[in-house]
């Protein structure tokens, strides 16, 4: 009976813990699955029969020699371990009586930045993995940019393989060095050094015997006790509808997950793009009514009033409203390996709202290694770069900095429906203002009817809104030819209004 | 006023985000039901993210008719209590033909009595997204898995070509024909699960409680004397034995672990414990390294 009591004490313990999400960013050879499979496996939550399928692999094909080899506890899909790396995102999970951990473990090679950018998305802290031997390489940089890029506020700074450099202090010192100098120019807020060997065990779960010189934590320890909470936006009210809940006629409930801010019932909150306002009535969950409602809580708020809003409409408080435009600028990332094209009109998904939207001009791409800037017309798999983004009705944003909800997108291929790019939201476009509203449509000319069917073809299902103006399709429409002028006249009315013409 | 949510309301939050994505974007989505513990855990999730409306799509359980008898007379009580929209599918071909473990190996049987008759009722109905209790724990595979997991036409996965998940928001677009497969609870553990259970007063299988029961040892597993179609020779060897089982499927394939716990809390301090993981019990997974990935690409969950 006691020993249930102890349980039960436990599970509360256990349920109320906060989660932490971490990213780990290293290559096969940092010995960044090491490092995570020591974190697993000196936490105690392996379990044994894991650890007998382990030594069995280990002797087949692992790569640690006489040692355990971790890595193989984590590289999943069979292809992969075959070829002895991590190709993918992987999840890992892990918990200590302080706390819950989600590792999203990703790949250092460079044709995999797509993956590492997946993984840091969702992260509050990044892991990043130097091999002792090698110092600050242009990998390291590549993953602290990208870190920085996706707004991760906490790094750790995991200098690994100690023990091949005899556990030296100067080794230490200067890589830590070298590491502030570089990433001074980066946004990262909190940045924390810690030497390590994963392999022996050195500072990751266990204080090191061979570095008396290093006072500080523990890196699990740190992982345990390092605030992240800041991190949520309290501030700004942000309620993008769901799903609008009608199970009859006398409960109308809007369902979304809470973006940002605080939802409190009687507040005074408006509709946009409507403008409509009333009051929160009720803020609904299955297990009852709130008073109020905080990020990531996911519930159901209804109003006072009647208010027509559907999915993709955002309710926030009156005296502070996103920005609300058809023109963005974004820090955007190419995540297909498709290379993007021009001229298609992209499904674009952002806070539950859903519209077409073109790349008007790329500003330039970043080196992610040199972080220089230079200008490119197109984007391939892995670049990043700014860009102008149109979308066909407004969309309600804040920067990302601000908001990683509302300041966030990804961009759709509608032909592929494969995920093309993902975004940053910077802000609004510059010329947003300006009177057009639409990107001009392109001029196809054409050298017969057949050209002119593909072509029309080929435009429209890039999403594009085309009118044909070839003989033909006059011929269809018109007993008499319109004359060259006035043709002329509706073929530029057309494109200023953001119509494709094939002629 | 705290606004830290703790990991189970966190992950019960991010649950019911996915669940109501999928009842946004797609026409005609379905919870596949497996009346699992997983599977209980994720139809509260559901009743959560539409109360105080009702949950706006049907679930779907695959009868491979080796269910254990507990399993099926738990689904269909449950079902007209709580008046969920539920659909009961099997093979009709292969339960003619009488395909079962004991005359045609596990391989043969999960293939065609599950494998095929999901596929086979995906294809009947239409579905275009199917929900599932996965999660990404439970197996080196599955920690890779996408929560909107995309399947091709012949419902295949391509663990090579995964859709890029970022933040939280899903891309749900398909072609006709193609599918998505969607894990609300990717991210739970085990013990997420049985505290989640406990805190929710869920109910479950009572397989799951240890209790005394017929057991034959075969094929080295600790298997249930369910019903008389194993073998005589087999289930003459039964002894009478203070089990639980830690995963519910068909009952020749499930191993049953020895064990005193009654209750939840016995329950998870004896994981606690552990000394074999979850998915061990469940034979289908030894047939060959990589197993369930190689199930996974067929269009196995």
């Amino acid at each position: 009976m006691t020993k249930n009591i102890d349980i039960q004490q436990f599970l509360d313990a256990d349920q109320k813990k906060g989660l932490l999400r971490i990213l780990t960013a290293g290559s096969v050879d940092d010995g960044k699955s090491t490092l995570i499979g020591r974190l697993l496996f000196d936490s105690k939550k392996l379990y044994d029969d894991q650890l007998a399928t382990l030594e069995r692999d280990s002797k087949r094909i692992g790569h640690a020699g006489e040692d355990i080899d971790y890595a193989l506890l984590l590289d999943g899909l069979k292809a992969e371990r075959e070829q002895g790396i991590t190709i993918d995102v992987a999840y890992r999970y892990f918990s200590t009586n302080k706390r819950k951990f989600i590792i999203a473990d990703t790949p250092g090679h460079e044709q995999y930045t797509r993956n590492m950018v997946t993984g840091a998305s969702t992260a509050s802290l990044a892991i990043i993995l130097i091999d002792a031997r090698k110092g600050v390489i242009t990998q390291t940089k590549r993953h602290t940019f990208l870190v920085s890029l996706l707004g991760i506020k906490h790094v750790v700074v995991a200098v690994n393989k100690m023990d091949l450099k005899d556990y030296s202090q100067e080794v230490f010192n200067s890589i830590v060095e070298e590491y502030k100098n570089f990433s001074s120019t980066l946004d990262i807020p909190d940045i924390h050094y810690f030497p390590i060997s994963a392999l022996k065990g050195d500072n990751v779960v266990d204080e090191s015997k061979n570095m008396p010189w290093y006072k500080g934590r523990t890196l699990l320890s740190f992982l345990e006790n390092v605030q992240v909470s800041s991190d949520r936006n309290f501030d700004d009210m942000r309620y993008p509808v769901q799903i609008v809940n009608r199970p009859n006629i006398h409960f109308r409930g809007f369902a979304a997950t809470v973006a940002s801010g605080i939802v409190r019932q009687g507040a005074e909150v408006m509709s946009i793009p409507s403008g409509q306002k009333s009051r929160i009535k009720e803020i609904v969950t299955y297990d009852g009514n709130l008073d109020e409602a905080f990020p990531p809580q996911s519930v159901t708020i209804t109003l006072e009033d009647e208010i027509d809003a559907s999915r993709g409409d955002m309710f926030v408080y009156p005296d502070n409203v996103p920005t609300i435009s058809q023109k963005l600028e974004a820090m955007l990332v190419w995540m297909d390996e498709k290379e993007m094209d021009k001229e298609m009109q992209f499904f674009i998904k952002h806070a539950n709202n859903s519209t077409r939207a073109f790349v008007t001009h790329i500003d330039y791409r970043v080196d992610v290694n040199t972080l220089e800037q230079s200008n490119i017309d197109h984007f391939k798999l892995n670049d990043i770069g700014k860009v102008q983004i149109t979308t066909n009705k407004p969309l309600f944003f804040d920067p990302y900095k601000k908001n990683k909800i509302t300041g966030s997108f990804i961009l759709i291929d509608p032909i592929t429906n494969n995920t093309a790019a993902v975004g940053m939201i910077i802000g609004k476009s510059k010329d947003a203002d300006s009177r057009t509203i639409t990107a001009k449509g392109r001029l196809h000319k054409v050298a017969n009817t057949e050209e002119a069917q593909n072509k029309y073809q080929e435009l429209k299902l890039k999403g594009r809104t085309v009118v044909r103006l070839d003989k033909a399709a006059l011929k269809s429409k018109f007993t008499e030819l319109p004359n060259e002028e006035v043709t002329k006249g509706f073929v530029e009315l057309l494109l200023g209004e953001g119509v494709d013409v094939v002629k | 006023m705290n606004y830290n949510l703790s990991n189970l309301k966190e992950l019960e939050a991010e649950a019911i985000h996915i669940i109501r994505e999928v009842a946004a974007e797609f026409e005609n989505p379905v919870m596949l039901y497996s009346i699992g513990k997983d599977s209980s855990v994720m139809v509260r999730l559901a009743e959560k993210a539409f109360a105080p409306g009702k949950v706006p799509f049907p679930l779907m359980h695959i009868d491979s008719k080796w269910k254990f008898k507990e399993m099926v007379e738990f689904r269909d009580h449950y079902a007209k209590e709580n008046n969920w929209d539920l659909i009961v599918e099997y093979n009709k071909e292969g339960f003619e033909q009488g395909i079962g473990p004991f005359t045609h190996g596990s391989k043969v049987h999960t293939d065609v009595m599950k494998t095929q008759a999901l596929l086979a009722a995906l294809d009947k109905y239409g579905f275009d997204a199917a929900f599932g209790g996965a999660r990404r724990d439970e197996e080196k595979s599955r920690a890779k898995e996408r929560i909107f997991s995309f399947r091709n036409e012949f419902h295949q996965w391509d663990p090579k070509n995964q859709r890029p998940e970022l933040w939280s928001i899903y891309n749900t677009k398909v072609h006709k024909g193609e599918s998505i497969r969607v894990f609300p609870i990717s991210n739970w553990t085990e013990l997420d699960i049985w505290n989640y259970i406990r805190l929710e007063n869920i109910p479950i299988v009572p397989l799951y409680f240890a209790k005394k029961r017929p057991i034959v040892n075969w094929n080295g597993a600790l298997i249930l004397v369910d019903d008389d179609r194993m073998p005589k020779d087999i289930a003459e060897k039964a002894e009478m034995q203070m089990v639980r089982f830690r995963t519910l499927g068909c009952y020749p394939l499930t191993g049953a672990v020895e064990s005193e716990a009654t209750t939840i809390e016995e329950i998870v301090e004896e994981m606690m414990t552990v000394t074999v993981s979850e998915r061990t019990t469940r034979v289908i997974d030894f047939d060959q390294d990589g197993s369930m990935e190689e199930k996974k690409k067929e269009g196995y969950f």
